[in-house]
């Protein structure tokens, strides 16, 4: 159970989540520092340790779309949030499943900043509207990187694999 | 049951017959882009051969470029360590596709790629960058990926997990009218479809208007469909495919041109008139907010940028050039130019573009990215209006989220320059 800490709309770009300004950082430990930059009251919160591991952001549709920076993916992973949204833009998906940060499909999602949610099973529950979401399953193959631990350990095996 | 363009380009790099729409496969890749972001590659590729006992080695350097255009030259220490940093590596690698920073070679990654003829039809290329897409304006299936995804691929040579995506067919017809082009088509498109309706999904053009296009427009067209959320926008290769690589990327090798078949089942078909395009405009923030030039008309402009992947070859310094030669630029607006390439720069500079646009009181940057992602030059002050020929206009994409940028058309932007507004070219910006 956590709380919902950001409520966004939709079209949220990879610039509002990592801003290119500070794109020559690249490490993804050294990126959480300016998640959200320009939303600076978030960001705040985030550096200031209010925003405990496990919380959620809830987005609407084509979260993360626009440039490839898997930055804008690893600089969330830093808190470990979880984002739900009611859909995701394709590349900003692929890098969150790449680099373990957790990520819901829901396209029916409501919730407000404040809420208390809980993932159980195949939905989201909003604890404090005492609804339930579906939550849209990632396909199969998706699912085998992110039981391996992520893209690196699960190139490791297949190269070991082929060298094997 | 017939195959779209890239359901070909996968089967062919999968070594099967046939895919079908929604399979997930691991086609063999055959051109890795990254630019300074390739710093952050090295550092996941090492990550992948941690603790393996097995040294580091791309599978293949000959099929991996490396061009630098985000930050050039170096605009800090930071920047200029990376890029120190993926030098050595390419030497170390043996990776020849590397663009330094150098006025021969060097230039924008989605210009440098068809220019010096790495990308061919039936290619599968990957880049780290969105708008890799632009290189389906040669008949290849070209996404963007995120730096993990790279390091992968530079260990394994093949992509894991592509799921074929289904195609949405667009076809344009009719004559495009004078000071309308190929970035009014495709911002009309965008408004169309809105910035997600394309999302997992490629945009396949077809048409008349798409067979007259040069290259050039074609490249405008892929640019911008990941705008729209696609995974790839593609132009099945013709004749005027063959006479790009030919003549200007010098490409001899056989060219492999494939064909949708008839029977190919798509998402949905659009068709359009280009013949009743009027100049349009993304307003701020989305790319998706898309008015005619007319209906935003006479806001003031404090900065105008031409250039880009999108917008800076040599037709658009011409377009520009012939609507700004012998005149000013208005006071109290100021105007950046920074081509796609150093050839163009050269190339331009030959015709007397640059000098036109000089004399009428533009900056010439040197190319690269520049001003488009607000990290290096040009960046806005506080309420600014820019007006751009650039992709993407979200809050603080040129490094100020306290101003507003509006995409258009060079013939738009030079236009808009003379008046010091947002300007129709078709009145008075002759
Ligand atoms: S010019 Fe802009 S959009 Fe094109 S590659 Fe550079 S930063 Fe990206």
């Amino acid at each position: 159970m956590g709380k919902v800490v950001l409520k966004v709309a939709d079209d949220i770009s990879t610039d509002i989540i990592y801003p290119g300004r500070f794109m020559a950082t690249v490490l993804p430990t050294e990126t959480p520092q300016f998640a959200f930059a320009d939303h600076t009251d978030f960001n705040n919160k985030l550096k200031n340790n209010q925003v405990p591991k496990g919380s959620y952001i809830v987005a609407g549709q084509n979260f993360g779309c626009g440039s490839s920076r898997e930055q804008a993916a690893s600089c969330l992973k830093g808190w470990e949030l979880t984002v739900i949204a009611k859909h995701f833009s394709r590349i900003f998906l692929q890098n969150s499943i790449n680099l373990g940060l957790a990520t819901v499909i829901c396209p029916d999602i409501l919730a407000d900043e404040g809420d208390e949610i809980e993932i159980a099973g195949e939905v989201v529950r909003n604890v404090t509207k005492g609804k339930e979401f579906k939550i849209t399953p990632l396909p199969k193959a998706r699912q085998a990187i992110i039981d391996a631990g992520g893209l690196i350990p699960y190139t490791r095996q297949r190269l070991l694999m082929n060298k094997a | 049951m017939g195959m779209t363009y890239v359901q070909k380009v996968i089967a062919a790099a999968c070594n099967r017959p046939t895919v079908a729409i929604g399979d997930v496969v691991e086609p063999e890749v055959h051109l890795a882009m990254s630019h300074e972001n390739g710093a952050l590659v090295m550092n996941q590729f090492s990550e992948i051969y941690k603790d393996t006992g097995l040294e580091a080695r791309v599978w293949n350097p000959d099929r991996i470029a490396i061009i630098l255009d985000h930050r050039v030259p170096a605009e800090s220490s930071k920047t200029a360590t990376n890029q120190k940093k993926l030098r050595e590596f390419c030497g170390k690698q043996g990776i020849a596709r590397f663009h330094d920073i150098r006025g021969d070679e060097g230039g924008i990654c989605h210009q440098i790629l068809p220019e010096y003829g790495y990308v061919r039809p039936g290619m599968v290329v990957v880049g780290t960058d969105s708008h890799t897409t632009s290189h389906g304006a040669l008949g290849a299936f070209a996404f963007g990926i995120g730096a993990t995804e790279m390091a992968s691929v530079w260990t394994l040579g093949h992509i894991l997990n592509v799921e074929v995506p289904g195609t949405i067919r667009v076809n344009v017809n009719g004559k495009l009218s004078p000071f309308v082009g190929p970035k009014d088509l495709i911002l009309y498109l965008i408004g169309q479809l809105t910035a997600e309706g394309a999302n997992f999904k490629v945009l396949e053009f077809h048409g008349d208007t798409i067979r007259s296009m040069s290259t050039s427009g074609r490249l405008v067209l892929c640019n911008m469909s990941v705008e729209a959320g696609a995974t790839s926008g593609i132009v099945p290769p013709d004749t005027e495919t063959q006479r790009y690589l030919r003549e200007e990327a010098g490409v001899k090798d056989e060219l492999q041109l494939m064909t949708p078949d008839v029977d190919a089942v798509y998402e949905k078909t659009l068709e359009i008139n280009a013949a009743r395009l009027d100049p349009q405009i993304a307003c701020p923030h989305t790319v998706d907010n898309i008015k005619t030039v007319k209906e935003v008309a006479n806001i003031k402009v404090d900065q105008i940028v031409i250039g880009s992947c999108t917008n800076g070859r040599l037709d658009d310094l011409a377009a520009a050039a012939q609507i700004l030669k012998g005149k000013k630029i208005a006071r109290g607006t100021r105007m950046l130019i920074f081509p796609a390439s150093w050839r163009i720069y050269r190339e331009a500079l030959q015709r007397g573009y640059l000098s036109a646009l000089a004399e009428a009181g533009a900056v010439i940057c040197n190319p690269g990215c520049g001003p488009c992602l607000g990290v290096h030059q040009g960046a806005l002050g506080d309420k600014e209006v820019a007006l751009a020929t650039t992709n993407r206009n979200f809050k603080g994409r040129m490094g100020n989220p306290n101003s507003e940028v509006y995409l258009c058309s060079p013939e738009v932007a030079a236009a808009s320059a003379l008046t010091g507004t947002i300007s129709d070219p078709r009145e008075g910006g002759r």
